[in-house]
């Protein structure tokens, strides 16, 4: 997909002042902010809980390479196939080239956010091969020709009028005079028309949300079970996971799984949560006859050893961006790549570059509601300053923002200096100051009074008049 | 000071760049509420904690800073802020400057251990339970982010202005949410701030509060802006101004 | 370099690790091994008496429907009971599990049952499940021709028999019976924790069941 992150700052404008994103923005808080308060509440050991996973995603990363072979083995003694792709093009590859072998027409999908990283859809569809992505929301951005605006929501930029709109374009073999009002005949529309669409794929694709090493075992978590009609009912099932999936056992993935749902959506368990484990074997009556597993690096291991190794603990939930005050305004697509959000601004630098990235980890308050929330207490500010930091090492920092540090830099050293240049600010803003006490334009500050009043200084620094105080004046 | 003061803790404040230039009365009340908290106050020659710097990036420029104040507030027994996120930097962040330097690593640890934010150090450490001060009028209270998130000031500040006689504080829908201050956040990205603003601003407004409360002079400029710039009559003021009875000044924004 | 050792190699790089460090061989062996248990909520703890109530409280809340009886031979009945309150034809599709085959269907000559998966056109699946976890209401169902997966999620009516000693505290314990049943670190080809009818959010946030899988889950809890 094309990147553009560079321009995060107008794409945010523009998502600003778009009436249609910012009803549907609305939902956000409504559909996982206060579930997701309301699951936590019920939990009186939550915080426990998130320890439990966080640490055992440390222990992983920290044995990563043992795991990953553990893994790696069992799926193949449960006849399966494990290919490594270093990069996104080799997993592209590797997925075309199974796809090639079995002669497939058309592929479903499940939900997945790896193989938007690895922009799969096209490469298959450039080599002739269909795909039908099968989510709800996924199924409706692939209608619209526009990608995941939410790791877990992936249409949550949308109105139903909209999805309405699509619909009756799309499916234009139906009665037009079809009543399409409400959400649940969308649904039901979705439903017959990809049913369809289930049945007549020759490879199913999924994610994974855990690889388990213990049994070489894939695991999906979803709620509409398109991920299960996507993986059952095809020949060939290929799962793309990014290495940092895997943990050791059934129990490691359980700790995981009881923060992953409260987090995401405020469930406390997912409708599905599906383990597979190698091709169907003799005497099973439904399932694939092969099984794949795509493990992708793609620049993740490395992160390890440095200060990004903590975002491989991401789980994916989604819950960063909820909560943040930034995404809730500019939705997912102002971000410019596949991941948005905080965990998306820490992630895309390392995966398109902080050349191209470098808003995003500027564009944070640092109000650390992000961390807060996190199940897997992934220091998501602490980060972004890292990539701030490289960013100011390589010189990638906007000039003028460089060099109003410097003279800052060089007056706050000097403390006689500094008082006596605010003193000299002070003092003639506040000869300057507007009868209401506040500037409403001021030539050097537009980018605080083009929206906000600047309200005037007293008059005095502080310094000055504790000196004075303190003389006895 | 006279000899009689040595058994009381002496507290370095910290007034902050901001509270310095903008609005010296958050200090004067800072300091009269932390000597009535039984401290005696002294404030060292300063300039800024080092976040501009940090935030920015410059992990040098802000270690430079952040030995300039270690040095500087080093003889007290105490490093009081009227701020959260200044508070919060030096007590969160500064040991974490040094990590390749065990000396002033070591430095930066003790520093770090006597720092607070006003409120919570007058109720956390000074015991402090209520004031004597009065406001008449409904408050609400934003909580700013570092004090909230990275130093747990959210029921300090509600405890103390239960008590100012007249004042009723009444709970804005998404108080914990972040303002979009921000630092240089609000000038870089003004239109992602101003959006965020005008949500708390509409928050603040909703409650039927006449006068917006924090702790942080920036969130508080960054609202009563928002607020005036929307036409509402809302004032902002710092909570240390209304617990220390110092509201005789204008609102912030506001003129004489 | 094969893709598996270029990428191994480069996390133990990344690491600073060895190949051959033994330590680090054994810690993983061993939890491998072990396979220990994180501290749990405690509505993972719950007692045997305790754990049917939550497991239909748990399951309801999720949108299922849950309903006891006392013997195997009573399930018949129960299903044609249940189809005829929901007003749907009394036709159901189930797998060769041979407690699902033990049961006096002939008792409920209405009713007509079908062995085998589903190619989609069955209105309503029936499964057998290996067990369930009462902390989330969450029936764990294995595949295999016992319980074939299509069945899971074609029919848009799915019902579950589980028996009431197969219903653990926690997803952990239910491991643990995967372990006694299957032998350790070996697992049918499919596992599917299913909690409740299936759903979507995507539309305005909105849940509305039934997006792929069954709009309705009825379990049969026995004994």
């Amino acid at each position: 997909m094309d990147i553009t992150s560079p321009s995060f700052k107008e794409n945010a404008t523009r998502a600003i002042g778009d009436k249609s994103l910012q009803k549907a923005l609305g939902n956000v808080e409504r559909g996982f902010i206060y579930k997701r308060a309301k699951a936590v509440a019920a939990v009186p050991a939550f915080e426990t809980l998130r320890d439990a996973a966080r640490d055992i995603k440390n222990h992983t990363l920290a044995h990563l390479d043992l795991y990953l072979e553990a893994y790696a083995d069992k799926v193949a003694a449960t006849g399966g196939h494990v290919h490594f792709a270093e990069t996104a093009a080799d997993a592209r590859d590797i997925v075309l080239d199974i796809c090639r072998r079995v002669e497939a027409k058309t592929v479903t999908k499940g939900k997945s956010m790896i193989t938007e990283e690895i922009a799969l859809n096209d490469h298959l569809e450039k080599n002739g091969i269909t795909t039908v992505e099968t989510d709800l929301g996924e199924y409706i951005i692939q209608l619209r020709g526009e990608h995941p605006s939410h790791i877990i929501a992936p249409a949550v930029h949308l109105n139903k009028e909209q999805i309405e709109a699509d619909f009756r374009r799309v499916h234009d073999k139906l009665p037009p005079e079809r009543n399409l009002d409400e959400p649940v005949a969308l649904l039901g529309e979705a439903r017959a028309v990809l049913r369809e669409r289930f049945l007549a794929a020759d490879v199913g694709i999924t994610g994974a949300n855990f690889l388990v090493a213990e049994t070489g075992t894939s695991i999906i978590v979803t709620n509409e079970g398109n991920g299960d009609l996507t993986q059952i009912l095809p020949r060939v099932h290929i799962v793309v996971a990014s290495i940092e999936k895997v943990v050791p056992t059934l129990e490691d993935a359980s700790a995981i799984l009881r923060v992953l749902a409260r987090s995401a959506t405020g469930q406390e368990m997912s409708v599905y949560t599906t383990l597979s484990t190698g091709a169907k074997r003799s005497g099973d009556p439904d399932g694939p006859d092969e099984y794949h597993v795509v493990l992708l690096d793609n620049g993740r291991s490395a992160m390890l050893g440095t200060p990004f190794e903590d975002m491989l603990r991401c789980i994916r939930c989604g819950a960063c961006m909820n909560h943040c005050p930034v995404y809730q305004v500019v939705g997912g697509h102002a971000y410019g790549w596949v991941y948005p959000g905080p965990m998306g601004s820490v992630l895309t630098p390392t995966l398109i570059g902080v050349d191209k990235a470098g808003h995003l980890p500027n564009a944070s308050t640092f109000c650390g509601r992000c961390e807060s929330v996190c199940p897997m207490r992934i220091p998501l500010p602490k980060m972004m300053r890292h990539w701030r930091e490289n960013a100011f090492a390589r010189h990638l920092t906007p000039p003028s923002e460089r060099s109003g540090l410097g003279v800052w830099k060089f007056l706050a050293r000097r403390p006689a200096l500094y008082a006596l240049a605010t003193g000299i600010a002070v003092r003639a803003m506040a000869l300057l100051k507007p009868k209401g006490g506040r500037f409403r334009t001021l030539p050097f500050a537009s980018g605080w009074t083009r929206h906000r009043d600047l309200p005037a200084p007293e008059g005095r620094t502080f310094q000055a008049m504790w000196k004075d105080r303190k003389a006895g004046k | 000071m006279g000899d009689s003061s040595h058994s009381r803790p002496r507290v370095g404040l910290l007034v902050t760049c901001l509270v310095d230039a903008m609005r010296p009365t958050v200090g004067f009340a800072a300091v009269d509420l932390i000597e009535k908290a039984g401290c005696e106050v002294d404030v060292p020659a300063q300039t800024c904690c080092g976040q501009p710097a940090y935030n920015s990036g410059d992990r040098d420029g802000a270690r430079l800073l952040a030995e300039a104040v270690i040095a500087a507030f080093e003889p007290y027994d105490y490093v009081v802020a009227p701020s959260g996120s200044c508070a919060a930097m030096m007590k969160q962040h500064y040991p974490g400057l040094f990590a390749d330097d065990p000396h002033w690593h070591a430095r930066a640890e003790r520093f770090s251990a006597k720092v607070f934010e006003l409120v919570s150090f007058l109720v956390d450490v000074r015991g402090m339970t209520g004031v004597e001060a009065s406001y008449s009028g409904k408050v609400t209270y934003h909580d700013s982010c570092s004090g909230l998130r990275e130093l747990g000031v959210r029921e300090q500040p509600r405890k103390l202005l239960g008590s100012v006689a007249g004042l009723e504080i009444t709970e804005m829908k998404d108080a914990d949410v972040c303002c979009g201050f921000g630092g240089a956040f609000c000038v870089k990205y003004p239109d992602i701030s101003n959006a965020i603003v005008g949500k708390k601003a509409d928050n603040i407004i909703a409650s039927g509060a006449q006068t917006v409360l924090a702790g942080d002079l920036g969130c508080l400029m960054n609202m009563a802006g928002k607020l005036a710039r929307d036409g509402s009559k809302v004032k902002a003021r710092h909570v240390a101004e209304v617990l220390a009875g110092m509201t005789d000044r204008p609102a912030i924004g506001e003129s004489e | 370099m094969s893709g598996r050792d270029a990428v191994i190699s480069r996390i133990r790089r990344s690491l600073g690790v060895a190949e051959d460090e033994a330590t680090r061989r054994l810690t993983v062996a061993r939890r491998l091994e072990t396979a220990p248990v994180a501290p749990q909520p405690a509505q993972a703890q719950s007692s045997p008496a305790e754990r049917f109530d939550l497991f239909r409280e748990k399951a309801e809340a999720v949108s299922a429907t849950v309903t006891r009886v006392a013997s195997p031979g009573e399930v018949p009945t129960e299903i044609a009971d249940y189809l005829r309150g929901q007003n749907l034809a009394p036709r159901i599709r189930r797998g060769a599990d041979p407690r699902l085959g033990a049961m006096p269907w002939k008792s409920v000559p209405t009713l007509e049952v079908w062995a085998g998966p589903s190619d989609g056109n069955d209105p309503v699946g029936l499964s057998h499940a290996l067990g369930a976890a009462a902390e989330t209401g969450t029936l764990f169902v294995t595949s295999g021709a016992d319980n074939p997966t299509t069945l899971n999620f074609l029919p848009e009516t799915h019902i579950v028999v589980v028996a009431a000693e197969d219903i653990e505290a926690s997803y952990e314990a239910t491991w643990q019976r995967l372990r006694t049943t299957h032998g350790k670190g070996t697992m049918p080809r499919t596992v599917n924790l299913i909690s409740g009818p299936s759903r979507s959010g995507d539309i305005e946030q909105t849940i509305l069941l039934g997006a792929h899988g069954p709009k309705r889950l009825h379990i049969i809890v026995v004994g």
